[in-house]
């Protein structure tokens, strides 16, 4: 543990002060989950690089540095909020360093069908639905970050589809941090509950207006019920001060059928963990992912997939793309209970280093209890293959351009995983964006319009 | 003025003198083809023309329609009207096989001046050529040569050169491993794109391709030099009794 007496103190005053006036200090099932939480982080601090999930990951800054908790919202305009706004879209709740606008957001007309609101006011108008499952399913021994973000949950989405109802457009969440003066965290808490049979896409955006120190503490809870189909895509794409760590925790029933999707474009400090558990017989997870990273960003990737129940499967595809003086990390877990025969699960992770200061850490770790299983895993670390490169340049393209198209079809391989269109069109133009420096020996160049972007795009592949 | 000229070419890779001095002239309307055993520096010359960057050139010059072609990069070489059709076509996933020939073509119009050309535009002169080269449509919207028999990833090939329409073709053993049907098709391409302003220089073991495209040369490459040419009637001699003096057992794999 590194967190000082000075920094405890610190979060000492700020869970006093919160605790006493978040929505719902009255109610005594989660007053209790707050306590509980923040006692355990309290226990544990802030992880070291002793730690073996750490490892790769050194979190000191973020350890020492002040951050404040804000909890009002930060004005905003609808206009500023339009150019994240991804076509195609069933919704989108816009939240502002973690607190929930319904001024920012345009909701849905589904009402019994599709349950759509933020937390904090679910948690204030009926709490009821909530107690059996926020929480219930988060591991906070494990892990401080899913402590500190429990013990400060307020607000964040809360989503609830019923039996049997297909939500087309995806659902998406906007979340901005907005920098100041100060450092400021947020702690965003999701919560998604769908029924048997039904089937949503959800999309996290995380953006930033405005530079400063931020850090975003995310957590996010699915509760998959039994045959559902259920895709969620996250996106980090803050400015590259920011630090992000987020837990995406899915929970399986029998024959449920979930993609996590991750795309890790922005923020400095970058952390992703994906915890599946497939409780379920029958279950099937894809866990699918694209890290791209320049400068000194430092992008961690944890994967933890629980395979509980016998005749599940899942897959992992990470790949990474890392310039500069960039460090990726992916860290992939699979845990096969003793229970869980004929599990089938593979795990692939791909990176590409396009200069000699960037660094890769991958690192798969296969934990098996049960006797007939099929496990496989594999790693690559590359440049941009020679051989390739010259058969497009032989065709008549040039160096950046044969070299941005190669970046392009290395990260294809993961969009090709998106099932959702609009979603895949929205990210294709972000990555492409963000690969099209890339390619270039130094760093000069004009980024593209979008439109050119998302076509060029399209037709990769 | 030669379309090409290549003289007195030293080449080396890995610290290995491969190409041991050349002398070539290949004119506009000709097709030359070389001949010559494994391991003999036949492939390095094609990758050399096509400005592959590991071999090194420690003596000579080479002209490409009077421009130094050993100044260009492989991009200018190519924008500038020269193609190579690879011994062992590479695969690329991810990058599809229609967008990449229209990126090529583009890249190449654009060098040259001409207006590029949208997909509306170029899928019509795409299928043409598919029809050409008897390709099923379904190649053109899966990845460059990825999953392609060792036949189609050859008609491919030709079809990029097709496609391209340049004035100078080096055929790296593009008829190597094919069937006769294969053969034919690859054959009909190749004569399709002959005319009095464009050469080629096909790269070749076997007699089999020459029944189709009938050569104004043949040169036999050995050991990093050229050591016999002639006419058409060469090929079916070495055909009989193999390669030169210098290698008496050498013979095509
Ligand atoms: N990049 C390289 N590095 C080291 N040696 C090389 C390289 N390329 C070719 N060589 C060597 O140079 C010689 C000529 O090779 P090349 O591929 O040009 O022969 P070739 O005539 O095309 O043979 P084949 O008929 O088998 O295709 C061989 O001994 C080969 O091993
Ligand atoms: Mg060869």
């Amino acid at each position: 543990m590194i967190t000082s007496p000075q920094q405890l103190t610190n979060y000492l005053e700020a869970f006093s002060d919160f605790e006493k006036s978040a929505t719902g200090h009255n109610l005594p099932w989660l007053r209790k989950l707050r306590r509980d939480a923040f006692a355990r982080f309290c226990e544990t601090g802030f992880p070291t690089t002793h730690d073996e999930d750490w490892r790769f990951t050194n979190v000191s800054r973020l350890a020492q540095t002040p951050f404040q908790l804000v909890r009002t919202g930060h004005e905003l305009s609808r206009s500023q909020v339009e150019p994240y706004r991804i076509a195609g879209a069933a919704c989108q709740l816009v939240f502002m360093n973690g607190r929930f606008s319904s001024e920012l957001s345009s909701m849905p007309n589904h009402a019994n069908e599709l349950e759509i609101s933020g937390l904090a006011d679910k948690i204030a108008s009926n709490p009821k639905p909530l107690e059996r499952y926020l929480g219930s399913y988060l591991d906070i021994g494990r892990d401080a970050f899913c402590a500190l973000n429990t013990a400060f949950t307020e607000d964040g989405a809360y989503i609830h589809i019923a039996r049997g109802v297909v939500i087309n457009g995806p659902i998406c969440l906007l979340y901005i941090s907005t920098g100041t003066d100060t450092p400021i965290v947020s702690y965003p808490r999701n919560l998604v509950v769908a029924e048997e049979g039904s089937q949503v896409s959800i999309v996290e955006d995380y953006v930033s207006l405005g530079g400063g120190e931020t850090f975003c503490n995310a957590v996010t809870e699915l509760v998959v019920g039994e045959n559902a189909v259920l895709s969620h895509y996250r996106i980090e794409r803050e400015q590259k001060q920011a630090c992000h760590i987020s837990t995406l925790r899915i929970q399986q029933a029998r024959s449920a059928n979930v993609a996590s999707h991750s795309v890790l474009l922005g923020g400095s400090l970058v952390r992703n963990n994906v915890h599946a558990v497939l409780a379920g017989e029958g279950s099937e997870c894809l866990i699918n992912g694209l890290f791209a990273g320049n400068g000194r960003q430092h992008l961690d990737n944890y994967m933890l997939v629980e395979h509980k129940s016998p005749h599940s499967n899942s897959r992992q595809f990470y790949n990474g793309i890392l310039d500069g003086q960039a460090h990726g990390v992916f860290h992939g877990r699979i845990i096969v209970h003793k229970d869980a025969q004929k599990t089938d699960a593979k795990q692939t992770n791909r990176n590409l280093l396009l200069s000699d200061d960037a660094q890769m850490d991958t690192k798969p770790q296969l934990e098996i209890y049960a006797d007939d299983v099929k496990c496989t895993h594999g790693a690559t670390i590359g440049q941009i293959e020679q051989d390739a490169l010259f058969y497009l340049r032989a065709r008549g393209i040039d160096e950046i351009s044969a070299r941005r198209l190669l970046l392009l079809a290395f990260a294809s391989e993961c969009l090709d995983r998106m099932s959702n269109d609009s979603v895949r069109t929205h990210v294709a133009t972000l990555t492409n964006a963000a690969l099209y420096d890339a390619a270039l020996p130094s760093s000069v160049s004009a980024q593209p319009g979008h439109e050119q972007a998302a076509l060029r795009w399209n037709e990769v592949g | 003025m030669s379309l090409l000229e290549i003289r007195n070419l030293h080449v080396k890779a890995a610290g290995h003198e491969i190409l041991k001095g050349i002398d070539l002239k290949v004119d506009a309307g000709e097709v030359h083809a070389i001949m010559g055993p494994n391991g003999s520096g036949k492939s390095t010359l094609a990758q050399v023309l096509a400005r592959r960057e590991i071999y090194e050139v420690t003596e000579g010059q080479v002209l490409f329609e009077g421009k130094d072609l050993l100044a260009m990069k492989p991009e200018e070489a190519a924008c500038e009207g020269l193609f190579m059709a690879f011994q062992y076509p590479l695969e690329i996933p991810g990058i599809g096989n229609a967008y990449f020939m229209r990126s090529a073509l583009n890249a190449v119009r654009k060098y040259r001046g001409i207006p590029e050309m949208n997909a509306l535009e170029f899928v019509p002169l795409f299928r043409e050529k598919l029809k050409l080269l008897e390709m099923d449509e379904k190649l053109s919207n899966r990845s460059v040569n990825e999953g392609f028999s060792g036949g189609e990833k050859k008609r491919n090939e030709i079809l990029q050169m097709a496609v391209l329409e340049p004035r100078l073709s080096i055929l790296d053993e593009t008829d190597s491993g094919l069937d006769i049907d294969a053969l034919r098709i690859v054959a009909k391409g190749v004569n399709a794109m002959r005319s009095p302003e464009r050469a080629m220089i096909l790269v070749t073991h076997y007699q089999r391709l020459l029944n189709y495209v009938i050569p104004d040369f043949v040169h036999v490459l050995v050991d990093g030099r050229i050591v016999r040419s002639g006419g058409p009637a060469l090929a079916l001699e070495l055909e009989e009794t193999g390669y030169a003096t210098d290698e008496p057992d050498a013979m095509p794999a």
